[in-house]
């Protein structure tokens, strides 16, 4: 927990790009990537005459996310027209959602596996269409040269989803980023690739200061341009010591000054001023006349949520309550993603051990997904496959560290368990002999025996060593047990 | 209803026009004018009237989501005032 | 009688017989054109050559016996608002001078479908934002029975062409009044369909909640001839509205057994012209010599139609030529002049306020600013707000009107054509011109206006008539009706 003299309280406004193949209004293709202005038609160029019509894709997608958000879904929604002049927003406006949007009051609940923050409930204003915008790129000396234009995201569909200003620290505004992108994921309504730019972030961000005269409140600032988990973190953090060294300077608080819009500054890790407007943003919204609203029934609201399937919290919750896994555990699996919970839930119920089977996924399978950068779609190993491993880890035919190198060999190879064991020469030493082993070793050593007598218990370790000489085959997690037991019957 | 010139100054650049001073007393007065007129609406009750922004009743006019051809760059292009074979080119946006 | 005096209905069936064929009907357009266009100024391009290489297509498909469309060979004018692809298509404003629209209005589409040859670009009032045709960039039309006075505006190019006898047929855009009023002072037919008839993709936007395409004409038959073509859902255009077309150029002479009509006591006011007033009343009696009953009926809002227009109309305005910018196509103002002039403005905000301030009219800027003012922050319940609700009760007001009468007849406008320059410098005067129509056009209801007589000094009179959604059929037959008992249509201005 934070020991700053005051409370950060924050409120995140997130634009995340829905999955469809065409724009918002027109039939352009949404692909990222392609050359500048190549995805343009007249509607999306904002020609005259040009009509928009709504992509139906783009409102049930929509739809479910808000469901998915616990949001309500009102019966009757409609387009507003925000009207600014910006050379990206080739009509003049943007088509968005203003009184009437398409979901309102719902939640997302976050916590933090790091023990950062007691779990929260962050509530969510609304969850609204609207057109992105296009991109612009600037002359490196800002003012000098012409600014060029690509029009190919104009359009794009993109839910804007606001949430109250519920969150009272920069990581739980990460947090709460992370597991909406993760929502996201699991519903399969957007790519969510920050770097492309489908999930982006703007935070509104003040302090709550106790003073002697009760609490104040400094004024708002947006911050925009945070573009990463990482920078989402940092760039409230900056903008909330900047605030407070502020207000320690001017005493200005909440309602003195206008809304303050800062970008984010990656590379210099600061918030900066965005330049003043000509005047104050006055949007001028009215209904798009070109549009009509649309009008849902309880049925269609019913058929959408009915496809949500199986959502993070709750898998969380079945795989500690129905699996035995820990809380850690749970979090590492589901936080992956939907892809790697479905491993999880075949190669538990193939090995019949759901500890173990989680315990590998969230150690040695991971730890190679992410050596190799790959998911868990191009994983080498099929679960039965890993569950013949697992099988013999239960067993007691391999030790942990003999099976993490069969699961290397498996991998290197793309042979069974069976026959890796087989090729390493690795056989499943008697349980007779194997005590035989372990008093020869303890009469040679009398010092480990003392030592063991003594309190020490590690030092039955060189016995292991000694043990592995003789026969490599040996498990040692038994051998030290067999010998602690032998020696404390001395 | 007053409407003074200075804010008839502010929606001009609201509206990104831009008069000069003949032109700006000129297109006050017009606009003092027909704002007088047409403020006689405000004879009227309307406290219990829905508002009416569509002609007709309509709703859910909805697209699939297929893809169209889009235009090709240089008919995208050939209108512009100014472009670099890629891109529309506009004075600079960010202020000096 | 020559060709040109005929009716496009009549033309039509020449073509069809092989007595005449498309190329030497639109030359003797081209040829009226040439000899009485100085004098009008209907036009703003005349497409000679692409009208004759589509006649002689037509005329070879006919020839080889392949299928047709409905106004195979037939002339038609394009009021210069409606994008045609690869055309220059300027809506009247300096700012649209040199855009090429990469693409075509769905009614060009129709029209191109239904093998008609278009002759030309009509001229109107920039951004279809007026009732003279005085606010073209380019040149103002005058009226073809008096070339001192107004032929009407918007459509004032596409109105004058007819009864000039420079094409059979135009098309028109009406978003107050503009089809039915430019019509009614040049003495030809003009139909305002219902909001969401016409398709209004491609149709450049001045306030989109009201604005219709529709065609005029000098006979009601001719009018349903192009109708037919025109009306029909789009997949384009939200507001479309997907029923099914009627065929209007078969039924519009089957006359209307037991038809009501509802005359409006606010619509014969203080205002109106005398002679207009005589000449709409006339019409009245000759409906009840035709059968129909006539009843008195109320409008209580009527009154308040200019105020609400002039509020709905220029805020939606304000928003649909926002696009017009100078950033992506259209005039930009002279890169020179964007140097530092003294404002702390940045560049790009210089482009824009110097190229909208140039590229736009004076009227068009009116109307920006009006709308602009009257969206913006603190006055957007009072008028905008207000507008919506008061344009509810104005709705309501025909939906109980259509519920006692079948259509309302009155007048079109309250007066004649008027002199040039005349209302130039009071623009609430203009305003006022449309004082008739615009109800229509904010209820979305059709109104047709048709020739009912003449002034003293020979201008012509309107007749409107306004049905309930989408019974235009009604419309054109009750106007077929009309027709069949007068002879004003058939009057041709002198020239
Ligand atoms: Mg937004
Ligand atoms: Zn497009």
């Amino acid at each position: 927990m934070s020991d700053a003299p005051y409370e950060i309280v924050i409120g995140l406004e997130v634009h995340v790009q829905l999955k469809t193949n065409t724009k918002l209004f027109c039939r352009c293709s949404t692909m990222f990537g392609s050359p500048p202005n190549t995805q343009t038609c007249p509607v999306c160029l904002g020609m005259p005459g040009a009509l928009p019509v709504m992509n139906k894709k783009a409102y049930f997608l929509g739809m479910k996310t808000a469901l998915a958000l616990h949001c309500g879904i009102p019966k009757f929604t409609k387009w507003d027209r925000k009207n600014y002049f910006y050379p990206d927003l080739p009509k003049g406006y943007q088509t968005s959602q203003f009184d009437l949007p398409m979901s309102e009051e719902g939640y997302l609940d976050i916590q933090s596996t790091k023990d950062e923050f007691e779990p929260r409930r962050v509530r969510i204003i609304r969850a609204h269409l609207e057109e992105d915008a296009g991109k612009s790129i600037h002359d490196e000396v800002a003012g000098k040269g012409d600014s060029r234009i690509d029009l190919n995201r104009t359009g794009t569909p993109l839910l804007e989803i606001v949430s109250y200003p519920d969150m009272r620290s920069a990581a739980e505004a990460k947090v709460y980023m992370q597991e909406l992108r993760l929502l996201l994921t699991y519903l399969e309504v957007s790519d969510c690739n920050m770097q492309e730019g489908s999930l982006r972030c703007d935070a509104n961000v003040n302090l709550h200061i106790p003073t002697e005269n009760g609490v104040i409140a400094t004024p708002i600032v947006e911050i925009k341009n945070m573009n990463s988990f990482r920078s989402v973190e940092r760039g409230i953090n900056y903008e909330a010591k900047r605030q407070y060294d502020v207000w320690q300077e001017t005493g200005k608080i909440l309602g003195e000054l206008p809304k303050q819009t800062r970008g984010w500054d990656d590379s210099a890790q600061v918030t900066r001023a965005q330049r003043e407007k000509e005047e104050s943003a006055d949007y001028r919204y009215f209904p798009c006349p070109d549009l009509v609203p649309v009008v849902v029934t309880d049925e269609q609201i019913e058929e959408v949520r009915s496809g949500i399937g199986e959502l993070p919290s709750g898998l969380r919750q079945r795989l500690e309550s129905d699996f035995g896994l820990s809380t850690y555990t749970s979090d590492v699996i589901v936080n992956q993603g939907r892809a790697l919970v479905d491993y999880f839930l075949e190669l538990a119920a193939t090995c019949g051990d759901h500890k173990l089977a989680g315990n590998w996924i969230q150690g040695e399978v991971l730890r190679i997904l992410n050596d190799q950068e790959i998911s868990i779609d191009e994983f080498k190993l099929t679960p039965s496959q890993m569950a013949e491993l697992l099988r013999l880890v239960q067993a007691g035919d391999l030790d942990s560290s003999k099976a993490k190198d069969v699961f290397t060999a498996m991998l290197e190879s793309g042979q069974s368990a069976a026959d890796v064991v087989e090729d390493l020469g690795i056989e499943r030493v008697d349980e007779g002999a194997l005590e035989d082993l372990c008093r020869m070793l303890i009469e040679r050593n009398q010092r480990v025996v003392d030592d063991v007598k003594g309190g020490n218990e590690k030092a039955v370790g060189a016995l292991i060593g000694q043990a592995k000489k003789e026969n490599p085959n040996v498990n040692p997690g038994q051998v030290r047990q067999i010998c602690l037991d032998i020696i404390k019957n001395i | 209803m007053s409407l003074t010139r200075q804010d008839v100054e502010k929606v001009a650049l609201l509206a990104r026009l831009r008069f000069d001073d003949a032109e700006l007393d000129k297109i006050t007065e017009h606009m003092v004018q027909i704002v007088q007129y047409v403020d006689k609406l405000s004879e009227l009750n309307t406290e219990e009237v829905e508002p009416m922004a569509h002609a007709l009743d309509i709703h859910n006019a909805l697209a699939e989501d297929e893809l169209r051809p889009s235009l090709l760059r240089d008919e995208v292009l050939k209108n512009a005032p100014k472009h670099d074979g890629e891109y529309f080119l506009v004075p600079a946006v960010l202020g000096e | 009688m020559s060709i040109i005096q005929k009716t496009a209905t009549e033309q039509l069936a020449l073509l069809r017989s092989g007595e005449i064929t498309s190329v030497e009907l639109t030359q003797a357009y081209l040829n009226r054109i040439h000899q009485v266009e100085p004098a009008i100024g209907a036009f703003l391009r005349v497409e000679s050559e692409a009208a004759l290489t589509q006649a002689a297509e037509v005329d070879r498909k006919r020839e080889t016996g392949e299928p047709l469309g409905k106004l195979a060979g037939l002339p038609v004018a394009i009021k210069d608002i409606l994008c045609t692809k690869d055309t220059p298509t300027t809506c009247g404003s300096k700012m649209l001078e040199n855009f090429v629209p990469p693409y075509n209005a769905t009614v060009v589409e129709k029209l191109q479908a239904a093998d008609a040859v278009i002759l030309g670009r009509t001229n109107m009032d920039e951004f279809a934002m007026g009732s003279s045709t005085e606010n073209s960039a380019y040149h103002p039309t005058q009226n073809p029975w008096d070339t001192s006075r107004i032929p009407g505006g918007s459509s004032g190019g596409a109105a004058a062409c007819i009864s000039a006898d420079m094409a059979p047929l135009s098309l028109g855009t009406d978003t107050g009044g503009s089809i039915r009023q430019p019509a009614a002072l040049c003495g030809c037919v003009g139909l305002k369909p219902t909001y969401g008839r016409v398709s209004r993709y491609g149709l450049i936007a001045f306030a989109s909640s009201l604005d219709q395409i529709g065609p005029l004409a000098k006979t009601v038959e001719d009018v349903a001839l192009l109708m037919e073509v025109l009306a029909g859902h789009d997949a384009l255009d939200s507001t479309s509205v997907d029923t099914p077309v009627p065929a209007y150029s078969g039924s519009v002479h089957q006359p209307l057994e037991s038809l009501t009509l509802g005359v409006v006591n606010q619509h014969f006011g203080a205002g109106i012209d005398a002679e207009i007033e005589a000449a709409v009343k006339q019409a009245i009696a000759t409906y009840t010599s035709l059968g129909a009953t006539i009843k008195n009926i109320e409008m209580p809002h009527a009154d308040y139609g200019i105020a609400t227009y002039y509020i709905i109309a220029p805020c939606e305005a304000s928003s649909n030529l926002a696009r017009y910018d100078g950033a992506h196509y259209g005039y930009r103002t002279d890169h020179a002049e964007l140097v530092e002039d003294g404002t702390d403005e940045g560049p790009l905000v210089r482009m824009y306020r110097k190229t909208r301030s140039e590229g736009f009219g004076a009227e068009v800027q009116r109307r920006i600013m009006l709308g602009t003012y009257a969206l913006s922050e603190g006055y957007y319940d009072a008028f905008y707000l207000k507008a919506l609700k008061v344009r509810r009760l104005i709705r309501q007001d025909y939906d109980n009107a259509f519920g006692e009468v079948d259509m309302i007849i009155g007048p079109v406008t309250a007066n004649a054509a008027f002199s040039k320059g005349e209302k130039t410098s009071d623009p609430m005067a203009m305003y006022l011109e449309d004082l008739y129509t615009v109800t229509a056009n904010l209820a979305g209801v059709a109104g047709i206006s048709l020739p009912c007589g003449f002034t003293k000094s020979g201008l012509p009179i309107g007749l409107q008539l306004q049905a309930a959604p989408f019974q235009e059929e009604k419309l054109l037959r009750a106007a077929q009706m009309f027709q069949n008992a007068t002879d004003f249509h058939t009057r041709r201005p002198e020239l």
